[in-house]
């Protein structure tokens, strides 16, 4: 198709602009550019088909079935959306007075109160703009609060092989080491490597819970009491809440700080329709470090304020903050009854997928999973040389979003399935169905697996060539 | 089935080490590359970096995983099979061609295995 650059055409455009009803400013001429910068020039039926003719070679939430395993990509209620498009919420700028954004305030403050009771922490920052950027404001957290207390000796964070990678990845760009503990036979924590892996130089723990392979780790108390005996702290990293928010805190399992992604547990877009959102919470002794600005509330009055030992900031304002709009929506439609029976619906319909492909595809436990489950495809690549892959791109045929493939690396030929509670029983019985034919295609003709997807726009990509000389820039040279 | 040539020895983690009057010679094996899919990028130590046996001396992206590659011996890096670092699909070409590093000066090793015990160790992970 065709890039917007080749579209363009000087002197076509879609921005009307109203007539100005303020005065000209004078720019500072050293900050003027010498040269326009070389837009594209597209009219605005033009620029609707591009993007139009790019959505159908996608796979979203609205298309159909995205059981994306550890992504959780539940419905995006539209009542987020018009609670977001609001005016008062679109036409604010984020240096305005405070007492001109009263409701804007009360959004963050409100928002902080109900999702700081959903995890048992005491304070929460929003500027993280996702997961990963959540992660390293946790650690920075962690950092700043030995640092605090003179010891300078906790340079060492303890991540499980079991890990999302951004975990050490994380911990590695907050100036940490990294020090990786073996999961024991059900995905946990190894009790006896943890407590052989802590010690004085020990910082803290990232752990998620349920794991990554979609158990609860029963061992939590003991694990977070072990790594706090040795001095550390314990960080909850929030990919999987959607498993157990409502029903147990990461506060009570004994974690000091967590970060949630509001575009997985709490219903705001993965992308297109809006950024993430990786709040962090902690403890009430991390709070003096949180990043400023921070909300707080005396009176009715909404007020921002710089926390006296804070970090800075770890990005510009208050964070993707209509995102924070769209997830306090979410809260506040499902409530405290809404809230738990979510994510009891997320396990159950887990556990009700995972036993209709019981038995005929390897799980690489069998047992009641949580809200997701992992397949091992080695054996039917073993025996018939169709692999996760294969089967994950079959499923495009059938307008399903493949799983998560190859993740986690401790499950060869994994295949992680989360289907998430907004799922009816109907497309769930329809993608068991799938599942299941694509098996019987296994059988019959192995060889055209390989070639799925076939009714695809677009097929298998070249993953090599693109990881290794990716064109991110339009040349004008052509 | 993976292909572990006889003369070669092997680590429990998937390396091949061909040892040459002092100088041990390090790659991948080919179940590693296999395991692995498509590599796209390979980080290689210097040459005069010390290895240590059982730490990770490099890592390798493929579309599928990042992964560490561990040191069987502990030692000295006296060469860096430099074309990998632009060309790393040749370890999924020909794997026991293209090789890491060569280290000498070695003072420890771990207890590395023949053909037919690393045979067992492949067909354990593949069960």
């Amino acid at each position: 198709m065709k890039l917007l650059f080749e579209r363009s055409r000087s002197g076509r455009g879609s921005a009307l602009l109203p007539p100005c009803d303020v005065p000209a400013a004078a720019f500072d001429q050293g900050l003027l550019r010498a040269e326009a910068p070389r837009l594209p020039e597209i009219s605005e039926i033009d620029l609707g088909r591009h993007y139009t003719e790019l959505a159908k070679q996608t796979h979203g939430v609205n298309d159909g079935f995205y059981p994306r395993g550890s992504c959780t990509m539940k419905y995006n209620p539209r009542v987020n959306e018009e609670a977001a498009a609001l005016p008062g919420f679109t036409q604010i700028h984020p240096l305005q007075p405070a007492e001109t954004v009263q409701g804007a305030l009360e959004v963050l403050r409100t928002a902080e109160t109900l999702l700081c009771e959903i995890t048992g922490m005491d304070g929460m920052t929003f500027q993280p703009s996702a997961g990963a950027h959540g992660e390293y404001t946790g650690l920075l957290l962690i950092r700043k609060y030995h640092q605090s207390k003179g010891d300078t000796a906790r340079t060492k964070i303890i991540v499980p092989d079991s890990a999302h990678g951004t975990n050490p990845a994380s911990a590695t760009m907050a100036g940490f080491k990294v020090v990786s503990v073996p999961s024991n036979e059900m995905g946990g924590v190894d009790l006896d490597a943890l407590r052989k892996a802590v010690g004085p130089d020990t910082a803290g723990l990232m752990l998620t819970n349920p794991n990554t392979v979609g158990l609860f780790d029963a061992n939590i108390l003991e694990i977070t009491q072990i790594v706090h005996d040795a001095g550390g702290l314990c960080y909850y990293d929030g990919a999987n809440l959607n498993a157990v928010m409502g029903h147990v805190r990461p506060g009570d399992m004994g974690f000091d700080c967590v970060h949630l992604n509001l575009h997985k547990t709490f219903s705001t877009p993965h992308g297109g329709g809006g950024p993430g959102s990786g709040p962090v919470g902690c403890k009430a002794m991390l709070e003096p470090f949180l990043p400023s600005p921070r909300v707080k509330e005396e009176n009715g009055v909404y007020s921002l304020y710089e926390p006296q030992q804070t970090m800075g900031q770890v990005r510009s304002f208050y964070g993707n903050f209509l995102v924070v709009v769209k997830a306090l929506t979410y809260v506040l439609t499902l409530g405290k009854e809404g809230i738990p029976e979510a994510s009891a619906g997320a396990v159950l319909n887990a556990n009700y997928l995972m036993k209709k492909l019981m038995g005929h595809y390897d799980m690489s436990y069998n047992t009641l999973c949580m809200h997701e489950f992992v397949m091992t495809l080695q054996g039917l690549a073993h025996d018939t040389g169709v692999t996760a892959m294969d089967v994950a791109k079959r499923l495009l045929d059938f307008g399903i979003h493949p799983p998560t493939m190859y993740f986690p690396l401790i499950v060869h030929e994994a295949l992680m399935v989360e289907p998430t509670e907004t799922e009816s029983p109907e497309t769930l019985d329809e993608a068991a169905q799938v599942f299941l034919d694509i098996l019987a295609e296994v059988k019959t003709d192995p060889e055209s697996l390989h070639h799925a997807p076939h009714d695809c726009a677009v097929g298998r990509p070249d993953e090599v060539t693109a990881a290794r000389s990716p064109i991110l820039r339009y040349s004008f040279e052509g | 089935m993976s292909i572990i040539p006889a003369e070669l020895k092997y680590s429990k983690s998937h390396e091949w080490i061909k040892e040459e009057d002092g100088v041990f010679t390090i790659g991948l094996t080919d179940y590693a590359q296999s395991a692995l899919g498509d590599i796209v990028f390979i980080n290689l130590p210097e040459e005069g970096d010390g290895v240590t046996a059982g730490e990770s001396f490099s890592d390798v992206e493929s579309v599928k995983a990042v992964s560490d590659v561990f040191s069987p011996v502990t030692g000295t890096v006296t060469a860096v099979n430099e074309a990998l670092l632009d060309d790393p699909a040749q370890v999924n070409e020909a794997p026991y061609d293209a090789w890491l590093i060569k280290v000498s000066e070695v003072s420890d090793s771990e207890e590395l295995l023949d053909a037919e015990a690393y045979e067992a160790v492949v067909a354990a992970e593949e069960a």
